[in-house]
This record gives C-alpha cells, sequence and structure tokens, in this order.
C-alpha cells in the first residue's frame, strides 16, 4: 500500500489489523488506538480519502491502496490548514481524538470548502473527545474552511 | 487489544470466483465487504472464519444503482454513504435517505455495505426494515446460476438469512410503483448507536386517493417484524387520516416484542413502536400525495 505518498511493502499476518500495521509495522504512532470497537473514532485515516476506522479494517484491505495518516497532514510547505486551525482556536487539550479529528476535517474540506456548523457536527459524529466539548474542533474546521477559501482566492488573483 | 484469530486472505477478483473460493474452503469461509460487522465480532472472537474473501474489488459488478422505470437496482457493495447521497435513489425511494442518515456514523458508511448490513441479520439493523417494507427481491448467486427471492423471505431470524454455503448476496431489486413513496423514522440514543426502535413506511395510493398497498417493517422491537402483515390488511383500501395512522399504530404496539436493555424498557419501546409508525405513514402518504416532505 501506499502511506503519505511513500510505498510501503511489509509482510505481515493477514489477521493484522490496519492501525497496528500502522502504528507497529510502518512505525506510525501518529494514528491512535482507542476503543478497538469503532466507536471513538480515533483511529480515523483516509483510504484513498476516505476517513476510515484503522481498528475495523485488516491492513490486507488495504493493500494496492492510498492511505493517508496524520503523519501526512503537513506538506514541506507547512502545516495543513487543519492543522493550524487546531493550533489556532484550540481544537484540542489531551490531543488523543486530534489526529481522526484532523483527517476527517481534511476530507470534509476536500469535498465541502464551505461547511455549515451542522454539516462539520455531522461529520465528526462518529468521533469522541472528552475535553474539548467540540465547540473548540468545530470552530478549528471552520478557521481551516476559510482559510482554504482565502487561500483559493488570492491562487485566482495570482493567475488572473 | 482485540486481533481476530489467525485467518488466511483471499482477495477475489469476480462474483464468480468468490463463489468458486466458498465452495473450496466450505463453511470456514466468510466474505468480508466493509466488514464493519465481521470484523468487530473477529475480534471478540464471536466469529472464527479460517478464511476471509475480501470482494472489495469488485465494484464494477457489485456497486451500482440502476434505477429504471420499472424498478431500482442495487448491488450488494453499495456503500451506506452511496446510498444516502444519490439524488436519484432520494427522488424515487426517499426511505432510503430517511433510513441512511441514522444508520452507524458517517466514518462508518464509508465502508458499511447493503449488502453487508442485510447478511448480517441483526435485529437491530434497519435495512432489513426497509427493503421488507419497499417489496424488495434479493439476488443471491451460486455456481449454479442465481436464484431471486423476496426480501421476506430472506431475513430468517436473527443473524440467520437465505444466503448458503457457497452463495452469495449480490443485489437488490426493488420495484417501482406508481403514486408511491416511503419514509423512515428512528430514535437512537446518540450518533452512531442501534435503534432504540424504529419504523419504515411504504405506501401506494390508488387514483382515488385511497391507500392501494401499505406495508409497514419495525426494527429493534422483536423478530420477524421486517413487514407487519395485520398492518398491511388494516391498511389496505383505506382513506387515509390520522385516525387511521393511530389504529394502525396500535397495531404496531400490539405485535411489537421488544426486551428491556440498556437502551430502553420494554413499554417505552413498545410506544416508540406504535409512534414511529404513525410518522412514517404520515410521511410516506403525504410524499405520495406530492407534499415535498
Amino acid at each position: 500500500m501506499k502511506i503519505n505518498g511513500n510505498d510501503v511493502t511489509l509482510d505481515a499476518e493477514p489477521r493484522t489489523l490496519l492501525v497496528n500495521f500502522i502504528r507497529e509495522n510502518a512505525g506510525l504512532t501518529g494514528t491512535h488506538w482507542g476503543c478497538d470497537t469503532s466507536n471513538c473514532g480515533t483511529c480515523v485515516v483516509l483510504i484513498d480519502g476516505k476517513p476510515v476506522k484503522s481498528c475495523t479494517q485488516l491492513a490486507a484491505m488495504a493493500g494496492g491502496h492510498e492511505v493517508t495518516t496524520v503523519e501526512g497532514l503537513a506538506t514541506a510547505d507547512g502545516l495543513d490548514s487543519v492543522q493550524e486551525g487546531f493550533i489556532q482556536c484550540h481544537g484540542l487539550q489531551c490531543g488523543f481524538c486530534t489526529p481522526g479529528m484532523m483527517l476527517t476535517a481534511r476530507a470534509l474540506l476536500n469535498k465541502n470548502p464551505d461547511p455549515t456548523e451542522e454539516v462539520i457536527r455531522e461529520a465528526i459524529s462518529g468521533q469522541i473527545c472528552r475535553c474539548t466539548g467540540y465547540a473548540t474542533i468545530v470552530r478549528s474546521i471552520q478557521w481551516a474552511a476559510s482559510k482554504d477559501r482565502e487561500t483559493a482566492v488570492s491562487l485566482e488573483g495570482a493567475n488572473a | 487489544m482485540q486481533v481476530p484469530a489467525p485467518l488466511e486472505y483471499e482477495r477475489a477478483t469476480s462474483v464468480d470466483h468468490a463463489i468458486a473460493l466458498m465452495e473450496r474452503l466450505g463453511d470456514e469461509a466468510r466474505i468480508v465487504a466493509g466488514g464493519h460487522s465481521l470484523i468487530p465480532m473477529m475480534k471478540l472472537r464471536l466469529a472464527n472464519p479460517e478464511y476471509i474473501i475480501d470482494i472489495n474489488d469488485l465494484r464494477e459488478e457489485l456497486g451500482h444503482i440502476t434505477i429504471t422505470d420499472s424498478e431500482v437496482r442495487i448491488g450488494a457493495l453499495a456503500t451506506h454513504q452511496e446510498l444516502l447521497e444519490s439524488k436519484e435513489l432520494a427522488a424515487v425511494l426517499p426511505i432510503f435517505a430517511d433510513a441512511e442518515k441514522v444508520i452507524a456514523d458517517p466514518v462508518v458508511r464509508n465502508r458499511g455495505t447493503l449488502g453487508g448490513s442485510l447478511c448480517q441479520a441483526d435485529p437491530s439493523e434497519d435495512l432489513s426494515a426497509v427493503c421488507d417494507a419497499l417489496g424488495a427481491q434479493c439476488v443471491i448467486r451460486n455456481s449454479s446460476g442465481e436464484r431471486v427471492i423476496e426480501m421476506h423471505d430472506f431475513h430468517q431470524g436473527p443473524y440467520e438469512t437465505a444466503v448458503a454455503d457457497g452463495e452469495m448476496l449480490t443485489e437488490v431489486r426493488i420495484p417501482r410503483r406508481p403514486n408511491s413513496s416511503s419514509a423512515y423514522h428512528k430514535v437512537e440514543r446518540r450518533a452512531g448507536d442501534w435503534a432504540v426502535a424504529s419504523a419504515g413506511a411504504a405506501i401506494q395510493l390508488a387514483d382515488d386517493g385511497t391507500i392501494l398497498d401499505g406495508r409497514v417493517g419495525l426494527c429493534a422491537v422483536g423478530p420477524n417484524l421486517t413487514n407487519v402483515q395485520p398492518i398491511s390488511d388494516a391498511l389496505r383500501g383505506q382513506v387515509p387520516s390520522e385516525e387511521l395512522y393511530a389504529r394502525v399504530g396500535e397495531i404496531a404496539a400490539a405485535n411489537a416484542n421488544p426486551a428491556t436493555d440498556t437502551r430502553g424498557t420494554a413499554a417505552y419501546k413498545t410506544h416508540l413502536a406504535k409512534e414511529l409508525t404513525i410518522r412514517s405513514l404520515r410521511k410516506a402518504v403525504a410524499r405520495a400525495q406530492g407534499q415535498n416532505v
């Protein structure tokens, strides 16, 4: 599979769950392992751009697909706008749910650059945060959305 | 850490290949699609298949949502998210969007499939009631061909379906009927939870506005309620009215046989069976009359 753009070919038992493959075989511990029952959503990664709970997939099922983890959000140009938003708006306290929250936020904004608060809350409704009460997470995602829109406008201006 | 028991993994390259694998590997083989029912059971060792046959590469054969003038055909691999987002499907069978909005959570909906939900046959699973209310048919393939059975005969009890070893569900076919519509209502405690109770209704009106055919399916309030026949008998030929809905709601309550558990008392769930039946019928009839609700 590809993880964050890099080809990763490693032997693993067929029963290996994707979350464990990412953390233990590939050594990327940014993806957190939480409830182990597909409820909490801290293990969310993107598979071919869509958020998926990686504790409920076999690693083998992701073979040949593109997996994005939290380590893949930032680029050489700097942090992803979602990461900046979480910093600016205090979108985390303990940080345990944050990787999954940010990946779901990234997938949402790729699909819908101007989501309402209701749409944001629905998008993250499969993920649990016990610190923030969600308000600052929603604000962080809104911050990232407006940053993305500003960037898009200035890029258009530059091209004109 | 929960990890499934040791297994062998095979990836099917076609439906025929998947069926051939199942025939060869016997009852120790299980198909995985979204994996969101099977893998949690494997982690808890409630399911211990020796072979897992991954059918996710079969999107071309099994991922379709095809709408013709006479019917809707949905492939077993269509995901909850695709069923929720299809505007074409919502226009002809709005019950799907109603139900999918409240099935699991958005992340799970990206992977979970129609076929997986129906084959899991969990008594609290929503789509069996949806498909039975719609009078759907299930297409089951094996090595000698296809058989088509009524949804009502597909679901044989909790976690039991008509799919035998060496067979797989490939498609659900739903007849399109004139002057008809449908609706679904569910009560859940929080996003992503199973239903406390839910009800789906499908209604076809006659030209004079009376009910030609009506079906109600209940979920999470007892076995074998995906189509409550006494409700259909009570609706046939009647003029839609609040009095009729109330009467039918009482029939739903009388047929419900829920258990008291952490999601609520039997009395509360029985009340919900009644109230959600009334709301689903009211909305399905309004939609069949052309109202945008």
